[in-house]
């Protein structure tokens, strides 16, 4: 009698547990992206409608169409094509530079009683400081070169990155670092197994706030520091602006903004399937 | 060829040296400083558990017994006293406590791997350790995907993975429904008659003590010291509801009582 007890509730126990998020991918896709879809309508009617409006001059704010014509016209041309990569190819040095120092950077001061006591409140000063003030200090050190840009994009980006690693290594439930104790865990195989994996969640975050400190000072360095003549994005919009070409202007405008949204958009994507692993929230809506 | 690891203890619990306490704790005392004064959790405490014996640890909250385990874990040093454990000690809590990001086959393996096990033979073993506790077709689920008397198999599970001769069990079941509860009191004695493991169990339950515990040792409050010792003779398998177990546990809840009288009456 206590097996058929047994076997019915087996039943009971495997209803009781949560469903795995399912649905067609195609469809969740879709989901995911038709606001978004709408919401890019949406400004391109504001942004026309303001246009229509007479607000401005054709010639100081040009409307949507010109700018997307210029746009395709930007891309045939070498040269444009050419200042993408140039700015794409600074901000994944830049970043992964800011990677790297960040990642050993947040686990020194999380390991290390006397660094944390010394600067770990000094790197979340760093974390609200515009690191685009950085920049003069910076010409003056290396000189006028794509050295002063990255040190600003790593001054950005790093505090960010090391940041988040240090808050999620303090926010750690101790009970599963107890559990690790008891399993044996110590020093280092601490960190590998428990820890590191406990404080990712964190991590990403610190990453992706990274990521955006590091893609805005870039833009900030490259506006205001003209590096060996090449024909970087920030360079661009400067040299548009310095010819009165709106309609180039609002072109490079729309590159910056979507490339921003689009490593933005997978940083997102990375921090979702991570939370939906780690169980931080149930089905998504 | 992962046999050999999954004979928990069958061959080494009664072993050749049948006098050898698998447990022992001689006068042990824990102070912990707390606003401004000297709390004592636990003083003079002494007992001693036999090889596959199982002694359940009953006392209200507050009298210590966390305390005892986590010393008897090494988590914690005793500020005099000792606590011996002779051989492996794994330890349950009241939580589960799994790692969020591994399946329940992977936070098994992670304990299979940190005790040395060779990466070939971890699945297997986990596998059928997840099977002895009746998690067949669950490997693959994450913690979360799993309700709370399911959680709990798992731990139990990644416990026996340890290869602990003496599992400590810190109210593993309390915050589970009294049917889950009951259907995981028979899995633990199954396991422990199955692997002659030593086990000490709390619960602040005196019925779930009486249920379980060849002894059962009521703890007195603040300080925490064992009281009293109560023997349990009925046979097993025993069930929660049986007569004869309500008038001990009764006995036993009625000393708690007076206890916390007197601690109440300071």
């Amino acid at each position: 009698m206590a097996t058929e007890l047994a076997a019915g509730l087996a039943t009971v126990d495997e209803v009781e547990t949560a469903p795995r998020p399912g649905g067609l991918p195609l469809r969740r896709v879709w989901a995911g992206l038709w606001p978004k879809l709408a919401a890019a309508a949406l400004l391109l009617a504001v942004w026309q409608a303001v246009v229509w409006s007479g607000w401005k001059p054709d010639y100081v704010l040009p409307g949507p169409g010109p700018v997307f014509k210029r746009l395709a016209q930007d891309f045939a041309n070498i040269n444009f094509d050419l200042g993408v990569a140039i700015t794409l190819r600074r901000a994944l040095i830049g970043y992964a530079t800011a990677v790297a120092i960040g990642t050993v950077l947040g686990i020194m001061v999380a390991r290390v009683a006397v660094l944390r006591k010394a600067i770990g409140s000094a790197i979340l000063g760093l974390q609200s400081m515009p690191s685009i003030a950085w920049f003069p200090l910076a010409i003056l050190l290396f000189g006028l070169n794509e050295t002063a840009i990255f040190f600003v994009v790593i001054l950005g980006a790093a505090p960010a990155i090391a940041g988040g690693l240090l808050s999620g290594v303090d926010h750690v439930q101790p009970i599963l670092v107890r559990v690790g104790h008891v399993m044996g865990a110590r020093g280092l195989n601490l960190y590998r197994y428990v820890i590191l994996p406990a404080a990712l969640p964190s991590f990403v975050g610190g990453l992706k706030q990274g990521w955006a400190f590091a893609w805005r000072s870039l833009m900030a360095g490259e506006i205001i520091g003209i590096v060996g003549h090449q024909l970087s994005l920030g360079q661009q919009i400067q040299f548009a602006r310095d010819f009165a070409d709106a309609e180039q202007l609002l072109a490079i405008i729309v590159v910056i903004f979507v490339i921003g949204v689009v490593i933005d958009s997978l940083f997102g994507i990375l921090d979702r399937g991570i939370r939906r692993r780690w169980g931080l929230f149930g089905e998504v809506a | 060829m992962s046999s050999n690891i999954l004979q928990l203890g069958a061959g080494h619990a009664h072993g050749a040296d049948s006098e050898e306490h698998s447990l022992s704790v001689e006068r042990l005392s824990m102070a912990f400083p707390h606003d401004g004064r000297l709390l004592v959790a636990l003083e003079g405490v002494s007992l001693e558990v036999e090889q596959g014996e199982l002694v359940c640890i009953v006392g209200a909250s507050g009298s210590g017994k966390s305390t005892l385990l986590n010393i008897l874990a090494g988590l914690d040093e005793p500020t005099s006293g000792r606590g011996h454990v002779h051989g492996r000690v794994a330890l349950m809590f009241q939580e589960a406590a799994l790692l969020p990001w591994l399946t329940a086959a992977g936070n098994v393996e992670l304990a299979l791997e940190l005790r040395g096990v060779k990466r070939s033979e971890r699945r297997d073993v986990a596998r059928e350790l997840l099977n002895r506790v009746h998690l067949k077709g669950f490997e693959r689920r994450l913690p979360h995907e799993l309700s709370g008397g399911m959680k709990q198999r798992v731990a139990l599970a990644r416990a026996l993975a340890q290869d602990a001769d003496v599992l400590l069990m810190d109210e593993p079941f309390g915050a589970l429904d009294a049917i889950t509860r009951d259907r995981l009191h028979e899995e633990l004695e199954r396991i422990w008659s199955e692997t002659g493991l030593t086990i000490l169990f709390v619960t602040h339950n005196a019925r779930e003590a009486v249920r379980l515990g060849d002894r059962v040792l009521v703890f007195t409050s603040r300080p925490g010291r064992v009281g009293h010792e109560v023997k349990v003779d009925l046979p097993r398998p025993r069930s929660l509801d049986s007569p004869e177990l309500a008038v001990i546990a009764g006995r036993i809840t009625d000393r708690l009582k007076h206890e916390m009288g007197v601690v109440g009456g300071n």
